[in-house]
C-alpha cells in the first residue's frame, strides 16, 4: 500500500481495545503487506490464475477477516503467506522483511507465522501437553522444562488444565481447536494464521469458540489473519474485514468493523453489526453469484 | 449397558453432544486399565463369542459327519476329528507325535525360530526402507521400480536361488521367510508415509521443526498404523513361505512334519500338523496386534472413545 493512495473505503481503523494487554511488546510488530501478488498454477499461459494482482494491508495486532466465495484462492493467499506454496509475482512482507518476491517465490515456513488448520492438526500421537510444549522444544528456544512448564501455564489460561495427558482424539473438537491456538501461541508468533478453523464445529460450540478466540486475542494482542466464508464470524471477530471477488481473488471491498474491542455476544444484535453485515453481504451474494455462473459455464 | 456403565454411556452422550468439558473430565480419569475392561464387558455382551463359537462347532460339525458319518469318497483317505484329537492327545500315538512326545514341540520351536528371524530381519529392513521411499521422491525413484519388478516373484520361485547362494539347510528356509515379509512391511510403511496427512508435515514446520524432526515427530508415528497394519500381513506370510520353504529342506518345523507325514501315509499327524500352524501362526499374528496397541495408545484411546474420528 505504501505507493499507492489508499482507497475512498478505507477508514481509520478503530483505537486500541480498552483492556491492557498482557505482552506490552512493541517490537513484535506483524505487519502482513501483500504487494500484487499473482499466483497461476499450472503453466503461466494455461494454467489456472487463483490470485491476481491482490494487494492489501493486515495490519498489526488487529484481526483481519479475508471472505470470499469458495475456491476463490483465499487459502492460496494464507499458504503463500506462511511459506506452503510459491507466488508467481508480487511480494509478500512481514514487518520490514520480505517473506516471498522476486528472487525468491516461496516463503520459509517457521514460528513467527503459525497455522492453525481447517481440519486441525494437533499430532494424534502426543498427547495434549506434547503437542502446545512441541514448537519451543524443536527449535530449540527453551529446554524441555521449560517448555512444559510454560506449556502447562498457557493451557491452564486457556482453561484446559485436566486436559495435559490426554491425547487429542479424546477430546471434543472444539477443545482441540482451542489447544492448536495455545500450541501457536507458545511461540510468542507475529501473526496467526487460520484458515476457516471453525467450519466443521457446530454454530453452538462456535460461538463458544469465538468468544474464546476473542479473548485469546486481547490478552496476546497477535496480528490475526483469519479465513472464513461466514459473514458474522467475519464482523464480530474482524477489525478489518477484506471481501474477495472470485477466482481469480483479489479484495473488493474492505471494511474496517468500527466496534470496540472487547466484544460479547451483544454486539450481534446491534444496529451497527447488522448495518455492517447487510454491506458484507449484498457484497458476497454478488461475487457468489458470479462464482456460480462460472461453475455453470466450466461444466 | 446403560445400568451397567453410567459413566461410559455418558461420554458417548456427551462426545456426541459437543458438551466437552464433561467428556474431557470423564476421558481424563479412564486409565488403560479401565478402557480395557470396558472394551472385553462389551465384546462379552456382543454375540460376536458366540457366533465365533458356533462357527468352530459347524466346522468341526461338518468335517465329522463328511469324514465320519457319510463317509464320502472324496474324503475316503482323510483323518476324521475324533482320529486327529485321539492321536493329538494320546500319551502313546500310533505314529510317534502327540502332544507328549519332545519332538512335537522341537518342530514348533524350530519353525518359530525361523519365522521370528525372519520376521525381524524383515522388520529391521523393510520398516526404514519403507519411510525412507515414502519420505524420499528422489529415493523412491530409484528404488522403487526395482522393488515392484521383484515384489511379484513368488518365494517358491526362489527356492532354487536360495539353495545355489546359501551354504546348509537353515539360511536358505530364513531367506524364503524374509522375503515375502520384506515386500509387505515395505510397501506398508511407504503407503502409511504417503497416507500422513499433509497438514501434519505443514504443522510441524510451521512450529519451527527442520526436515528431520518432521522424520522423527510426524513421519514415524504417522506411519505407525499402516506399519503395524503391514507388520501383521507380513507375521502372516511369513509362516505362509516358511512352510514351502521346509517341504523343499529342512529337517524339522512344522512345514517338513506336513511333508513327511504325507510321504509316510500318517494322515492324522499331517492334520495335527496343520492345525499346529493354524494355531502358532494365530498367536504370533496376535502378538504384533497387541505390541502395536501398546505403542499407539494414542490409538487404541480413541478408539475406546467410541470415535470414529
Amino acid at each position: 500500500m505504501t505507493s499507492e493512495p489508499a482507497p475512498a473505503y478505507e477508514q481509520p481503523i478503530a483505537p486500541p481495545a480498552p483492556s491492557a494487554p498482557r505482552r506490552p511488546d512493541a517490537s513484535r510488530k506483524g505487519q502482513i503487506r501483500i504487494e500484487n501478488v499473482v499466483k497461476i498454477y499450472g503453466s503461466q499461459t494455461a494454467g489456472i490464475c487463483a490470485v491476481d494482482k491482490c494487494s492489501f494491508d493486515v495490519p498489526a495486532g488487529k484481526i483481519t477477516v479475508v471472505v470470499g466465495p469458495s475456491g476463490c484462492g483465499k487459502t492460496t493467499l494464507l499458504n503463500a503467506i506462511a511459506g506452503f506454496h510459491s507466488i508467481t509475482s508480487g511480494r509478500i512482507r512481514l514487518d520490514d522483511a520480505v517473506l516471498c518476491g522476486p528472487g525468491q517465490p516461496k516463503a520459509d515456513p517457521g514460528p513467527d507465522r503459525i497455522v492453525v488448520f481447517q481440519n486441525g492438526a494437533l499430532f494424534p500421537w502426543k498427547t495434549i501437553i506434547d503437542n502446545v510444549a512441541f514448537g519451543p522444544v524443536v527449535q530449540g528456544r527453551l529446554n524441555r522444562r521449560e517448555s512444559y512448564e510454560k506449556a502447562r501455564a498457557m493451557l491452564a489460561e486457556a482453561g484446559l488444565r485436566n486436559l495435559e495427558s490426554n491425547y487429542p482424539g479424546e477430546i471434543s473438537s472444539g477443545m482441540r481447536r482451542r489447544v492448536e491456538i495455545a500450541r501457536a501461541l507458545m511461540n510468542d508468533p507475529k501473526v496467526l494464521l487460520l484458515d476457516e478453523p471453525y467450519r466443521a464445529l457446530d454454530s453452538l460450540t462456535k460461538s463458544v469458540m469465538h468468544e474464546a478466540l476473542l479473548e485469546t486475542f486481547d490478552r496476546n494482542q497477535v496480528t490475526v489473519f483469519f479465513i472464513t466464508h461466514d459473514l458474522e464470524e467475519a464482523i464480530f471477530l474482524g477489525h478489518r474485514v477484506v471481501i474477495m471477488t472470485t477466482r481469480p481473488c483479489r479484495p473488493k471491498k474492505i471494511l474496517n468493523v468500527d466496534i470496540p474491542h472487547p466484544r460479547d455476544y451483544s454486539v450481534l444484535t446491534a444496529k451497527r453489526f447488522r448495518e455492517y453485515l447487510d454491506e458484507t453481504v449484498q457484497a458476497v451474494h454478488e461475487e457468489a453469484l458470479k462464482a456460480f455462473a462460472a461453475g455453470e459455464r466450466e461444466r | 449397558m446403560k445400568e451397567l456403565e453410567p459413566s461410559y454411556a455418558a461420554v458417548g452422550v456427551n462426545v456426541a453432544a459437543g458438551d466437552a468439558a464433561l467428556a474431557s473430565d470423564e476421558a481424563a480419569r479412564m486409565s488403560r486399565f479401565e478402557v480395557a475392561a470396558y472394551r472385553l464387558s462389551q465384546w462379552l455382551r456382543s454375540p460376536r463369542p458366540y457366533l465365533m463359537l458356533l462357527g468352530f462347532t459347524l466346522f468341526i460339525g461338518f468335517w465329522y459327519l463328511t469324514v465320519e458319518v457319510w463317509k464320502l469318497p472324496r474324503f475316503v483317505q482323510m483323518p476324521g476329528p475324533t482320529a486327529v484329537i485321539e492321536e493329538w492327545l494320546s500319551p502313546d500315538p500310533t505314529y510317534g507325535l502327540s502332544i507328549y512326545s519332545p519332538e512335537y514341540y522341537q518342530h514348533i520351536w524350530v519353525s518359530l525360530r525361523r519365522v521370528s528371524i525372519a520376521f525381524l530381519l524383515a522388520t529391521a529392513t523393510g520398516v526404514p526402507l519403507g519411510l525412507f521411499l515414502g519420505w524420499s521422491q528422489r529415493f523412491k525413484e530409484y528404488v522403487f521400480p526395482v522393488f515392484e519388478l521383484l515384489r511379484p516373484i513368488p518365494p517358491l520361485a526362489w527356492v532354487p536361488l536360495a539353495i545355489i547362494m546359501f551354504q546348509g539347510s537353515e539360511t536358505p528356509i530364513i531367506f524364503l521367510t524374509f522375503l515375502a515379509s520384506f515386500y509387505a512391511t515395505t510397501l506398508n510403511t511407504m503407503l502409511g508415509v504417503e497416507s500422513i496427512d499433509v497438514s501434519f508435515v505443514r504443522a510441524a514446520y510451521c512450529l519451527g521443526a527442520k526436515r528431520r524432526q518432521v522424520f522423527w515427530h510426524v513421519v514415524v508415528p504417522g506411519a505407525m498404523p499402516f506399519i503395524f497394519t503391514g507388520l501383521q500381513i507380513s507375521v502372516g506370510v511369513a509362516w505362509f513361505s516358511l512352510v514351502a520353504g521346509e517341504m523343499v529342506s529342512g529337517q524339522y518345523g512344522l512345514g517338513y512334519l506336513i511333508n513327511t507325514s504325507y510321504t509316510m501315509v500318517q494322515y492324522p499327524t499331517m492334520v495335527i500338523g496343520m492345525i499346529t500352524l493354524g494355531v502358532v501362526g494365530y498367536v504370533t499374528s496376535a502378538g504384533v496386534r497387541i505390541v502395536g496397541n501398546y505403542m499407539m495408545q494414542w490409538r487404541a484411546r480413541e478408539l475406546a472413545m467410541g470415535g470414529d474420528q
